[in-house]
Parts: C-alpha cells; structure tokens; sequence
C-alpha cells in the first residue's frame, strides 16, 4: 500500500520536475554561445600578461590563485578529516587477525598489462605536471595519475609491495610541504613589496615548459600535495590489511 | 556534429540508469567508474579538455578507488572478526 503511494507521488513530481527540465532546455543559449565578458578578456590577454598558453590554469593558478589556494586547504583538511576518523590510537590493544593470504599473485595476463601501464603512467603524469600552463592539465590531475602508479603496483603485486612503495611517514611531510610550499609562494611578494600572490618570476618564453613565472611552480605544488594526499587516504584504508592487525574489541 | 553529442547524452543518461539499478556493490563501482569516462567524453565533446582530464582522473579513478578500498576495509575486517569468532569457539 505504501509503495503504491510511494511511486504514485513519485510519478506525479517526475512529471512536474521533467516538464519544468524541458521548459529549462528550450530556452538555453545555443551551444558555443558566451555571454559573460571575463572569458573573452582573459583569452585575449592572457597570453600577453602571463605567457601562458593554457587559459584554465592561467586562472587556477594565477588570476584566481587565491580560490585555488583555498580549495588546495580543503582537500589538506579532508585527507585529515579521513586519517582521524580512521586512525588507530597509540598504544590501543590490536589483535593479530593474519596477514591477507596474497601471496597467491594475479594471472600473468593482469601483471602483463599492469607492468608496462606503471610506466606509461609515471611519464604521462609527468608530462601532465608540467605542462599545466600549456596544455590541458595541470598540477592537480598530474598528482592523482600519479598517485594511482602504486595502486597498479598493488594490483599486480601484493600487498607487501604497497607498503614497501609507499611510506607513510613521508607522505605525510611531503603533503604538508606541498600545502605550505604553495602558501609561501604566494606570502614571498609580499615581502617584495606586492600584493599576495603577485607572479613576481621571469615569465619566460611563450610556450616553454619554464615559463609564465609562478603558474609553473604553483602547479607543481599542488601536484606534489595532490599525489601524498591520495597515497595517504589510500594506506589510512588499507592499514588494516596491511598490517593484519584489527583493534581489540 | 549535433547528433554525436546528442547521442554522447544519451548514453550518459543510459549509463547513469544503469549505475542506479545495478545492486551488487563492487560491479556498480565498475559502472560508476564507466559512467566518469563517459562524462569526461561529453566534456571533452563540448571543447572542455580541462575538464575532461579532471572528470578522468577524479570520476573515473579516484572516486571509484576510494569507494574500492573502502569496501575491501570494511570486507576484511568482517572476515577477521569472523575468523576470530570461530578460532574462540
């Protein structure tokens, strides 16, 4: 009785809500239509103003670095939000559960396929870092390819590898330093004299990958953090498996 | 050109479905994995590469890991508990 209710209301305010979607559609600009003016600004000048070639990351992480920055904290703050809720108190009780029994290893296919992707993987991501401020790209996506390098080595080795590959107490430190280097990036003109965040390095040849001053630099900031975050969310989830330990009850 | 990017739509849409209705956790992490790669195809379809490479990486990757791992937590530390209940029986 209830689900027949239940699915009567539904259909009743899906047909509302799709009448109203299709109301929406109709009057949308037509595609490749723009109507603001920043876009049109920031394509024509930023070029010029930065030697950038990459308009998304000429905003990211120039024009607008001061949202970036922000949003940089916020992933700081949700990898720590993830280590505390998950995190195993000093001195707690454990109990051995046994080692997950991997040493039985995938089928020489998988590792055939995983083996040689590590290493496409590893160059792309670099390749990605890099040439933030001239291709599509950027620091951020760089550190998650990245980060996924040990999880292939995971997928075609054991667990044993992971642990091996990925240290935590160094993932740590590096995430903090790739949080802090960003924020020290943008205090340094300050000290010079200019407003936070002013790109106050040569901006180079136009197209090179050492130009357009601190796009560069910041970019690979965020990879850096990007990359230990990711690594420190994955072991925090994968501790218990790893170590074989769960907490006494 | 209109109808490549209609029918891309529409395939987000088919997949989107599908994601819903699968029921089994681990295969609907697959889907879920598959539907961030077609996002990032309608992505790269409307002139968004940026966006697309992001879509990639956190939709098709990150997300799905991350619901991976934490599914395999919460599996192992149900068996360990199994596993000990039996020892102390």
């Amino acid at each position: 009785m209830r689900e027949a209710i239940r699915r009567r209301l539904f259909f009743v305010f899906g047909g509302i809500f799709f009448l109203s979607f299709c109301y929406a559609v109709v009057d949308l600009p037509p595609w490749g239509d723009y109507r603001g003016p920043y876009g049109d600004v920031i394509s024509r000048v930023g070029v010029y103003e930065r030697h950038a070639t990459d308009a998304v990351n000429a905003i990211n992480y120039d024009y607008r670095a001061f949202d970036t920055l922000g949003e940089e904290f916020i992933l700081f703050t949700a990898v720590l939000g993830v280590m505390m809720l998950l995190r195993r108190e000093e001195g707690a009780s454990t109990q051995d559960a046994g080692r997950v029994e991997d040493r039985l290893r995938l089928s020489t296919t998988v590792r055939a396929t995983a083996m040689p992707a590590i290493v496409f993987t590893v160059v792309f991501g670099f390749y990605i870092g890099l040439h933030g401020q001239l291709t599509p790209g950027g620091g951020f996506q760089a550190g998650v390819i990245l980060a996924s390098v040990p999880f292939l080595l995971y997928v075609c080795e054991n667990t044993e590898t992971f642990r091996r590959v990925t240290s935590h107490s160094a993932a740590e430190v590096i995430e903090a330093l790739g949080a802090g280097a960003y924020a020290l990036i943008g205090l340094t003109p300050l000290f010079l004299g200019m407003p936070f965040l002013t790109n106050f390095l040569p901006l180079g040849a136009t197209g090179d990958v050492f130009s357009s001053g601190t796009i560069a630099l910041i970019s690979a900031c965020v990879g850096v953090e990007v990359t230990a975050a990711f690594l420190l969310v994955g072991y925090t989830y994968l501790e218990e498996i790893i170590t074989g330990e769960i907490p006494e009850e | 050109m209109t109808w490549v990017g209609a029918g891309l739509l529409l395939l987000v849409a088919v997949t989107g479905l599908g994601v819903v209705r699968t029921r089994d956790v681990t295969s609907q992490v697959i889907a879920l994995s598959f539907y961030g790669v077609l996002m990032a195809l309608v992505f790269f379809f409307f002139q968004a590469p940026d966006v697309a490479l992001s879509q990639i990486t956190v939709g098709a990757v990150a997300l799905p890991l991350m619901v991976m791992l934490a599914i395999s937590r919460m599996r192992y530390r149900k068996s360990a508990q199994r596993k000990m209940g039996e020892r102390d029986a």
